[in-house]
């Protein structure tokens, strides 16, 4: 038998397995071409606006950021403005909804998938990852076809006599919501049913045994062992979900800008790089802050998932 | 041993790795030991004790920190892998899963650059010696473990090595297949007459199929000999308990022969008879069948167990803190039952001094 | 993508417990009994499952509408798939797409084999410091990412278009090709390369004769999802498009913004099936066993 240290860095790479330097030209080509422009971002964020709004000037400022809180009007006064304030909190409103919605559908379909028989349930778990695979922005558009005062859910409540006139959904906040939701919840549901798969329903039948009724041991049993997943797929939904561009901009209908949509504008037609910069480099901090948030929930979770299922019972 | 009649020479060589705790554990401590020609040598040890190491320093997986390792004299300790004139059978079989059979034993073959008529009947030929013919075109994973194995044994004697390295080769196999594979290992060591060193924690396999054994602990060589002298004469406390089962008695060693707490007097012919040098207070190992308890009411010893192992009857029996284990056939014996006071004798020329 | 281990002790549990279930169900309260049952979760898995699929469904029924008002049915025609076909723009746009997705899956799944080869041996800070890497594309919101390589791009004079798409995608691509291509990388018993260097190989002919061959079936799933991934793109091809670089997801996004016609369905329902099938043929290539 070989001792569990004998698996050293050094044996394996004697043994013909290559060596850390094929790795080399990916990292190099992901720092040109990840880092570097993240690091411009950064730098761009402190530069002045170009005359022609194509790039930037090269001179210090501050006031990209100032113009997150700031107009400035002709004149040359500064008075407190605050939209760019709105869309941010609209922004987390919108990924907060799209959250919880996605976590409110994925705990049950992700513990069905769980109990289903193996060899289908290989197949069904990818028959949910297919549409992820999909474009996204054909994803997006089928909500214009679903949702318009003509499309099939208005015409199908017209047509059982629910309603005269077609209720307006496209190119409101809901459709926005809606297509975040069926844009990420894949994402939900994946870790969660990775979770919920390696959940021993051994410790549920044992729940039952001590007496325990259903939704007591949904609450108290499964859903603590499955805490790892749904803090994971609050990241991979949530983080997405705040930097969404495509749903706002083509479901909203422009009323339900995200900063996505107002850093997309900046580099479009508004023509103010540096502002555009300096939003890119705000969604990022907020994102590096969730992530931060999500991986001390996290590790607090794991710690408490290894006793979770039988504190839970006594 | 003279170093130039052996097959393959090992010298002093050490190993050391380091622990992810940032430890250093010796796998090799200044280990030395002569392979014969044409003879099968069997590592032996408990896991962790350093023979794999020791395996892999030969078939250059692993490099040594020191020593010397030579093949026929030659020293290949610096040669690379791919160089060394030495096969390895692996333990996990390492079959290449994207190959044939006939590819897999061609594969070494092709390395050589033999031309490929010449390996399309080294293959056949292997094959056959492995009773594997007609299983060329079968991809490995359609075959079964003992199968596996075969290939992988004809795979490292096409290129036939000047030793081959087994490790642990039949720790997947289940105990049948395993015996039946035991006396095939032995057959194609015989027929091919090449240099065979087997790495293995099972002592029945050691005792059954080496010329040679080689006992390891914590990364040294404990005794070296042939399994009966090994068996019957272990030098070491480590050695007794480690192959077969032994009673390990403590006692005072003079001309007379051994005094043994609660035993009494064990006189000196039941003695191996070259333990003359010692004398004082010894600890001496003596084998189960070598002892024999008759019932004797004034015995000096009680029976606490009795038990059937194959067609052998085990009987312990406890005189005041000395337990004490016999085994004799079962056939023809008034067993004793537990409870009954027996007295114990040994045969004549059984105890062997052994260091603590 | 799943780890198959973890995947096979897990539906032992449940298989094996099922039966005890199953009794248990039959005597105990005569409630059901085992969270298999819930009827909660299965009516939400069905919505779920429709709400996954019919927006699809629907893209695909609207391209066979012959009414030119989208969502209003009137009657089968195959005429807005001739009708899309036949445009020059489409044309050139999917010419466009599908330069920017061969090259880009290419590169990146070379870059993503040698990563997963060499992360197998970096030192601990370094593979850290290569995994940040590897999963900031799908970590930092798309917008950053792209109007960062805008700015890069502009900064260095690289001019925008099918080549600046290109450098963008490959690197997005990457860490999908490498999923796939290191799940297979881990399943390899690294014994085999020791056995191959045994018998006499050298490193480039066991990586000729093993590496490659082992890893191969992982290579091309890998270099499907990558490929998908990058023809499906719209945000970067967007910012990066420039006047020449148009590509189908970009076009059909200026069909969508001007006037929505049954076309764009058929365009979509044409992409759709390249999807699926593209990521049906590398889910059963990961699931083959040796």
């Amino acid at each position: 038998m070989k001792a569990p240290w004998s698996a050293t860095a050094r044996q394996r790479r004697q043994a013909g397995q290559g060596s850390w330097w094929s790795g080399l030209p990916g990292v190099v080509y992901l720092i040109a071409l990840v880092l570097l422009p993240l690091i411009l971002i950064f730098i761009y964020s402190f530069l002045s606006r170009a005359k022609l709004g194509v790039g930037v000037k090269w001179q210090f400022t501050l006031t990209p950021y100032t113009e997150l809180l700031y107009s400035e009007s002709l004149s040359g006064g500064r008075s407190f403005d605050p939209t760019y304030l709105q869309i941010i909190a609209n922004s987390f409103w919108y990924a907060i909804i799209t959250s919880v919605v996605c976590l409110a559908l994925s705990i049950p379909i992700a513990m069905w998938l769980a109990t289903r028989p193996p060899e289908r349930r290989t197949a069904l778990v990818f028959a949910v990852t297919i549409p992820f695979w999909t474009s996204l922005l054909i994803r997006t558009y089928s909500f214009i076809i679903i949702l318009n005062d003509n499309g099939p859910i208005n015409g199908f409540l017209k047509g059982i006599g629910i309603i005269d006139e077609p209720i307006a959904m496209l190119y409101t906040p809901f459709a926005t919501v809606v297509g975040l939701v069926y844009t990420f919840l894949p994402f939900m549901i994946l870790p969660i049913y990775a979770s919920a798969e390696r959940f021993d329903f051994r410790l549920a039948e044992a729940a039952y045994d001590l007496g325990a009724a259903k939704w007591t041991v949904l609450r108290r049993v499964v859903l603590p062992s499955i805490r790892p997943g749904i803090i994971a797929g609050m990241v991979l939904v949530f983080i997405p979900a705040l930097g969404s561009y495509l749903a706002p901009e083509l479901l909203g209908g422009g009323k339900t800008s995200m900063i996505a949509n107002v850093i997309a504008a900046q580099f479009g037609a508004s023509r103010n790089w540096p502002f555009g910069a300096a939003l890119s480099v705000l969604l990022l901090v907020i994102t590096l802050l969730v992530l931060v948030v999500f991986a001390v929930v996290a590790k607090r979770a794991s710690r408490a998932a290894g006793r979770g299922g039988w504190e839970a019972l006594i | 041993m003279d170093a130039s009649a052996s097959a393959l020479s090992v010298r002093d060589v050490t190993k050391t790795f380091h622990t992810p705790e940032g430890g250093l554990v010796h796998a090799l401590d200044s280990v030395s030991l002569d392979i014969a020609e044409g003879s099968f040598m069997v590592l032996l040890g408990p896991s962790g004790c350093g023979k794999t190491t020791l395996l892999r320093c030969i078939a250059g997986l692993e490099s040594p920190d020191s020593g010397q390792i030579a093949l026929r004299g030659q020293r290949i300790d610096d040669m690379p892998v791919w160089r060394r004139r030495v096969n390895t059978v692996f333990q996990s079989y390492a079959l290449f899963p994207h190959m044939t059979v006939a590819q897999n034993i061609a594969f070494g073959l092709q390395m050589d650059k033999v031309p490929g008529d010449i390996i399309k009947v080294k293959v056949e030929e292997s094959l056959d010696m492995v009773h594997l013919s007609g299983l060329g075109s079968r991809k490995p994973s359609q075959l079964s473990g003992g199968q596996q194995q075969r290939v992988a044994l004809a795979r490292a004697l096409a290129k036939e090595p000047e030793v081959l390295l087994l490790d642990e080769p039949l720790s997947a196999l289940d105990l049948k297949l395993r015996r039946g594979m035991q006396s095939e290992l032995k057959r194609l060591q015989r027929e091919t007459s090449i240099t065979f060193v087997l790495v293995t924690h099972d002592q029945d396999e050691a005792m059954a199929m080496g010329d040679q054994v080689a006992v390891f602990n914590a990364g040294r060589i404990v005794q070296v000999g042939e399994p009966r002298e090994v068996y019957l004469r272990p030098r070491s406390r480590f050695v007794a308990d480690f192959i077969g089962e032994a009673n390990v008695l403590t006692g005072v060693l003079d001309t007379f022969g051994l005094v043994v707490e609660s035993l009494g007097l064990v006189p000196r012919d039941r003695l191996i008879a070259d333990t003359d040098a010692a004398s004082g207070r010894v600890h001496v190992a003596v084998r189960p069948e070598n002892v024999s308890l008759q019932i004797d009411p004034v015995g000096t010893a009680k029976v606490t167990d009795v038990s059937y192992v194959g067609g052998d009857m085990r009987v312990e029996a406890l005189a005041s803190a000395v337990s004490i284990v016999s085994r004799v056939p079962s056939q023809g014996v008034q067993p004793p039952r537990i409870g009954d006071r027996v007295s114990i004798s040994f045969a004549e020329g059984s105890l062997t001094v052994v260091a603590d | 993508m799943t780890n198959h281990s973890t995947k096979t002790t897990g539906s032992k549990k449940t298989t094996g417990s099922k039966p005890a279930a199953r009794r248990q169900r039959r005597s105990r309260r005569g409630v059901g009994l085992g969270l298999r049952d819930f009827p909660t979760f299965k009516a939400v898995s069905y919505l779920v499952f429709a709400f996954l699929y019919l927006p699809l469904v629907f893209v695909v029924a609207y391209s066979f509408n012959s009414n030119r008002v989208v969502s209003v049915w009137r009657g089968f025609t195959f005429s807005w798939y001739s009708e899309v076909l036949g445009n020059d723009d489409i044309q050139r746009a999917l010419f466009n797409s599908l330069r920017i997705g061969v090259v880009a899956t290419v590169v990146s799944v070379v870059l993503a084999t040698g990563l997963a080869i060499g992360l197998l041996t970096m030192a601990r800070a370094g593979r850290t410091f290569a995994w940040t890497l590897i999963g900031a594309p799908l970590i930092i919101p798309e917008i950053v990412f792209a109007i960062g390589t805008l700015a890069l791009f502009v900064q260095s004079r690289i001019p925008l278009g099918v080549n600046a798409i290109t450098l963008a995608h490959i690197a997005f691509c990457v860490p999908f090709a490498l999923l796939p291509i290191r799940a297979r990388l881990r399943g390899v018993d690294p014994a085999v390369y020791e056995a191959a260097a045994d018998l006499g190989a050298g490193e480039f002919t066991i990586f000729r004769r093993m590496t490659l061959p082992l890893l191969a079936p992982g290579i091309v799933a890998g270099a499907l999802l990558a490929f998908i991934i990058s023809l499906d793109d719209f945000i970067v091809s967007y910012f990066l498009a420039g006047p020449g670089g148009t590509t189908l997801p970009v076009y059909i996004f200026g069909m969508i913004r001007n006037a929505v016609t049954p076309g764009v369905n058929a365009l979509s329902t044409l992409m759709l099936v390249a999807s699926i099938l593209i990521v049906s043929l590398s889910y059963l290539l990961a699931r083959k066993r040796r």
